[in-house]
């Protein structure tokens, strides 16, 4: 990068080319007084504080628009200057009241710190009150528009940044007021309360309302969100030991200064929750009881130890840390004697998991989520990103923003769709002959990359005879897509690179979700689309550490780092470890455990913070498993609908209680701080685990805290070798991080595939497991919803969450509405061959006729006793994506 | 033909393109008189943008109205010349017989009053234009009487 010499304020300071004079001055620590500048917006110029005096240059040059030039001699202080802020300040200040001391804002204002700079002796000029409406109705937070300065900076970062748009400048001159189009509530003008406008206001317009008396804080402490897998760093606010607000960590490569609802507000709420779990409860009387730790922990171990190692099952959790994943599998293995352990990735990213560790040799994310921003295509199939992996979307708004093409695979039309280049709505279940025409249009018209193809992979041939069945007239007919825009979709994809690929549940969740996940390698492998920035096959991982819970094993098949249980040297090195012998056959899958539990061969399950009669398929079956268990040891922070069924249940410490570990979608390994001590008598799940295994004789169970597990984990586990707490407190490492001196890997197969070569898997179309028929004619596809998460354990705890979204909604398109008479609002019957539920309609067009759409946070609308079982071959996930329905209007409820 | 219907054909030749909001909302306004809440949202829909950014730009510009004209369209020029002849109290005369402020409609559609800038006949000032038609020289009770005639002509 060149390199500019400039003085400011007679200090030689060198600078970069492109930055502005505003940002040189900063990296120098010279303060130059702003009000309109935000570091993730472009410059504005608006406030005009920001003036300077430039040798050469006429008039007073506002720094923040103006580009640092060699040789430029700069003043940023001068009387003159100050002079001309005081008067420029005196007109914003005239109509913003001050009286700062009954101000939530008071203390943390950037108008008071700018008026304290300049120097304000006084204000000659009349006070006006502007009378502009206030608005305290919508959730989270409050808008009084009379102390607003109009720096735009909420407008700006809603549109820049968060590509919401969900309020604007209004009217013009002395009229003009930030709002929404007629003056609506912000939960009718696409408003995602994600809080960034809160956070980039100056003054006290935009204020949290639950923190707005709670004065300053007095320390605060980073730390991982606990929400989905992006891993937002997020900084608490303490007061007195007490949460206070929660905010997006700003200096990180994952989130950088933003975060969605769910971490910015939906936290504080959960974490004290008068319902959160705070003592041990057993089952006396088909009652739970409170107890005591030492009644409940000598219950839970006297009854394990009488179980044979195959009648007992774990279910670990992906929202718990690496360190207690890492014990939980270890207890199984080395202490309960099973590798019948698993957990919720079955029904997330096994296809992923299993394909990719097939063609590439490791099954994560290859790319970085910060890389998506440098993409010049970037291909989105199968994940409704800005309401699922809501920062991630972020970086694809940046890259639009760049020129990059966007296009989108979805059979729903999802918010991402406004800013595609090209959206392509196939059938649902058709992935795979969709993917296959747009690869034989790159072969055909010679668009692919043959070095790479020669170089780096293998199979190609097979994988090139495979595409005969796949004729455009073939797909378009399958898949319901235009030839054209199939044709399109492929030329875009193959000549605009680097090209990143995004996938998540969409892909996965089908009978044919390898088969799918094998599609998309093909497609990135044929354009080279591999090993570099801003390229990629890029899984987004749904829980905050389900990447992590599969890094530690909590898998039937592996230990932790992917070492196969049947591999003779990789069971000796752990035998020796953990000094005792361990079961060489591979256990149980999740779907498998309550098949099993249901036939009384699982007699026992050990099951932690998962609610398994919400989240997985078939939800009545799971739930006659579960009741047909002689033990049921559940751990959670709150009585989750599995809980209740629980013989035991253990309260466990939320994740501002303990210390560990998160590693997020981009196998970035990030700390997980410990703030407050544990609510009641509740306890991190990694001392639980401990003492349970320490009751029942195990060996190695003696942690005194997790940093110490990770340097078990990090001893046993190549991928995460060089990992320690110490290298943590700097900041997340991405593994492969295989040495204490090694920087981490932001990008997979950059020189070799992890197998060596990349290979291509010829592939055939198989249709859904069921397909819509007379009696159930409709097609159920299944999300989740941005203000809730999963089975809603946490999110359903917060009251502007549920002001937002309280019930399941079934999405209809108008046509089949039409047929069945249903208007907006109607109470439905949705029924499959597996059971049935109510929900309220909403008559949308997102959903495509034929297709109806449910998230599955709510209980009341259980989505998942509709769902079907039929497992993909490969992997074992079930077909959560695809279930034939038919709907009722219901008349009572 | 519906509204819904009306507003999709004078979208169509705007729908995707960018930096076309000016030149939609004029068409639409052109069509229809005036740019009802659901034009706001049909537009925004036809330039892959949301509502609010269109009504930011449609409040900016005087030009653009969010309620139907009336039938007849009074303007008062209040213009320096107009405006030392005496126009702010023929604005409160008509702003009082007509029960509404500059820049509204009455409730029966009959009239919209508006106060513009210049007009560039100060000559005659204080102007008052009805429709097309200029009035010189104006007093509060002959401001009257036209608006009396108005309102008897249909």
């Amino acid at each position: 990068m060149d390199k500019i010499k400039i003085t400011i304020d007679n200090k030689p300071i060198t600078g970069r080319a492109g930055m502005t004079v505003l940002e040189a001055a900063k990296m120098a620590g010279i303060y130059i007084p702003t009000l309109c500048y935000h570091p993730a917006l472009t410059p504005f110029g608006a406030c005009r504080l920001c003036i300077t005096e430039i040798e050469g240059m006429r008039g007073f040059p506002t720094s923040c628009t103006t580009p640092v030039n060699d040789g430029m001699v700069i003043k940023t202080n001068t009387p003159q200057l100050q002079e001309l802020r005081r008067g420029i300040l005196e007109l914003t200040i005239t109509d913003h009241p001050y009286s700062c001391i009954t101000c939530p804002t008071n203390g943390r204002c950037e108008l008071q710190k700018v008026a304290a700079n300049i120097g304000m002796k006084e204000i000659t000029l009349p006070y006006i009150y502007k009378k502009r409406p206030t608005y305290r109705n919508d959730p989270f937070f409050d808008r009084d528009y009379n102390m607003c300065i109009l720096c735009g900076r909420c407008v700006r970062i809603c549109h820049e940044v968060r590509g919401a748009t969900a309020i604007t400048f209004t009217q013009r001159g002395i009229k003009t007021v930030i709002g929404t189009a007629f003056g609506r509530p912000l939960q009718e003008s696409g408003c995602q309360f994600c809080g960034a406008c809160v956070d980039a206001c100056p003054t006290g317009a935009l204020t949290e309302r639950a923190r707005e008396w709670a004065g300053l804080a007095d320390r605060d402490v980073v730390t991982t969100c606990p929400y989905c897998g992006v891993g937002c760093q997020l900084s608490l606010q303490l007061k007195k030991n007490r949460i206070i607000e929660v905010l997006p960590h700003e200096k990180n490569e994952v989130n950088r200064g933003q975060v969605c609802v769910k971490g910015r507000f939906g936290i504080t709420e959960f974490v004290y929750h008068p319902q959160r779990l705070t003592t041990p409860l057993i089952k006396r009387n088909g009652k739970l009881t409170e107890a005591s730790w030492d009644e409940a922990l000598n219950l839970v171990t006297s009854r394990l130890a009488n179980y044979h190692k195959d009648e007992v099952a774990i279910i670990a959790s992906a929202k718990c840390t690496n360190e207690e994943n890492y014990v939980t599998q270890k207890f199984g293995r080395a202490v309960l004697g099973t590798n019948n352990i698993d957990h919720c990735a079955r029904l997330c990213h096994s296809p992923t998991v299993a394909g990719l560790a097939r063609v590439f040799g490791s099954g994560a994310m290859t790319n970085s989520i910060h890389d998506i921003g440098e993409a010049a295509c970037i291909l989105i199939i199968g994940t409704n990103t800005s309401e699922s992996h809501p920062v991630t979307a972020l970086e694809v708004l940046k890259a639009v923003r760049r020129g990059a093409k966007l296009i989108i695979i979805n059979p729903r039309e999802i918010e991402l769709v406004r800013f595609a280049d090209l959206w392509l709505r196939p059938r649902l279940g058709t992935d795979v002959p969709l993917l296959m025409g747009m690869a034989r249009t790159i072969v055909d018209e010679n668009l692919m990359d043959q070095a790479f193809i020669t170089e780096r992979c293998e199979n190609f041939d097979a994988f090139k005879k495979s595409l005969q069945n796949f004729t455009l007239d073939t797909v378009t007919q399958i898949t319901g897509v235009p030839k054209d825009k199939i044709s399109e979709a492929a030329h875009i994809y193959a000549t605009n690179k680097p090209a990143s690929l995004l996938f998540a549940m969409g892909i996965t969740q089908h009978s044919h979700g390898t088969d799918n996940v094998l599609a998309i390698a093909n497609l990135a492998m044929l354009t080279g689309n591999i090993g570099s920035p801003g390229s990629g096959v890029n899984p987004l991982r749904g829980q905050n550490n389900v990447q992590g819970a599969c890094d530690m094993g909590s898998l039937p098949n592996v230990f932790p780092g992917y070492q196969q249980t049947t591999n003779e040297t990789v069971r000796q090195k752990f035998e020796a470890a953990w000094d005792v012998s361990l079961n060489p056959t591979q256990g149980l899958t999740l779907t498998e455990i309550f098949d099993a539990a249901h036939h009384k061969r699982i007699k026992a399950i050990h099951l932690i913070g998962e609610n398994p009669i919400l989240s997985d398929p078939d939800a009545n079956h799971v739930r006659k498993a579960l009741e047909t268990l002689e033990f049921l040891v559940v751990q959670d922070i709150f009585l989750s609908e599995t809980a209740r069924l629980a013989d035991v249940v253990l309260p466990s410490a939320s994740f501002v209680e303990r210390d560990g570990t998160f590693t997020n979608t981009e196998r970035r390994v990030q700390r997980v701080r410990k703030v407050i001590e544990p609510i009641g008598a509740s306890r991190p799940d990694w001392w639980i685990i401990c003492q349970i295994a320490r009751g029942m004789g195990g060996k190695g169970f003696d942690f005194e805290n997790p940093s110490q597990i990770m340097d078990e984990i990090a001893h046993l586990t190549p991928i995460y070798g060089g990992i320690n707490y110490r290298r943590l407190q700097k900041g997340g490492l991405q593994w492969p991080c295989p040495t204490p001196d090694h920087l981490g890997t932001p990008i997979l197969h950059t020189q070799l595939f992890t197998r060596g070569k990349g290979r291509f898997t010829p592939l055939q179309y198989r249709p859904s497991a069921e397909l819509p028929d007379k009696t159930y004619p409709l097609v159920l596809t299944t999300g989740r919803r941005l203000f809730h998460f999963h089975t809603g354990t946490m999110t359903r705890k917060v009251k502007g969450l549920n002001t937002l979204l309280n019930e399941g909604l079934v999405e209809i398109n108008p046509i089949d509405a039409d047929a069945l008479g249903i208007v907006d609002g109607d109470i439905l019957k949705v029924i499959s061959r597996r059971g049935e539920v109510p929900a309220k309609a909403r008559v949308t067009e997102w959903s495509p006729a034929g297709v109806v759409y449910m998230d599955f946070h709510f209980a009341e609308s259980s989505t998942n006793i509709l769902t079907n079982t039929a497992l993909d071959l490969v992997a074992k996930i079930p077909e959560l994506k695809a279930c034939a329905v038919r709907i009722e209007k219901s008349h009572h409820r | 033909m519906s509204l819904h219907e009306q507003l999709a054909l004078v979208l169509a030749p705007y729908r995707g393109e960018k930096g076309a909001t000016i030149p939609a909302l004029q068409a639409v306004q052109k069509a229809l008189g005036y740019l009802p809440e659901e034009a706001i949202s049909e537009t925004a829909k036809s330039l892959c943008l949301s509502e609010n950014e269109i009504y930011g730009v449609a409040t900016f510009y005087a030009h653009f109205r969010f309620e139907k004209e009336g039938e007849h369209m009074v303007r008062i020029c209040s213009g320096t010349a107009c405006h030392v002849r005496g126009s702010p109290r023929i604005v409160e005369t008509l702003e009082e017989k007509l029960g509404i402020h500059s820049g509204e409609t009455t409730k029966d559609h009959k009239f919209s009053l508006e106060r513009i800038a210049c007009f560039g006949s100060c000559a005659l000032a204080p102007v008052m234009v009805v429709d097309k038609t200029i009035y010189g020289r104006m007093t509060t009770t002959k401001a009257r009487q036209i608006l009396d005639e108005y309102q008897d002509t249909k």
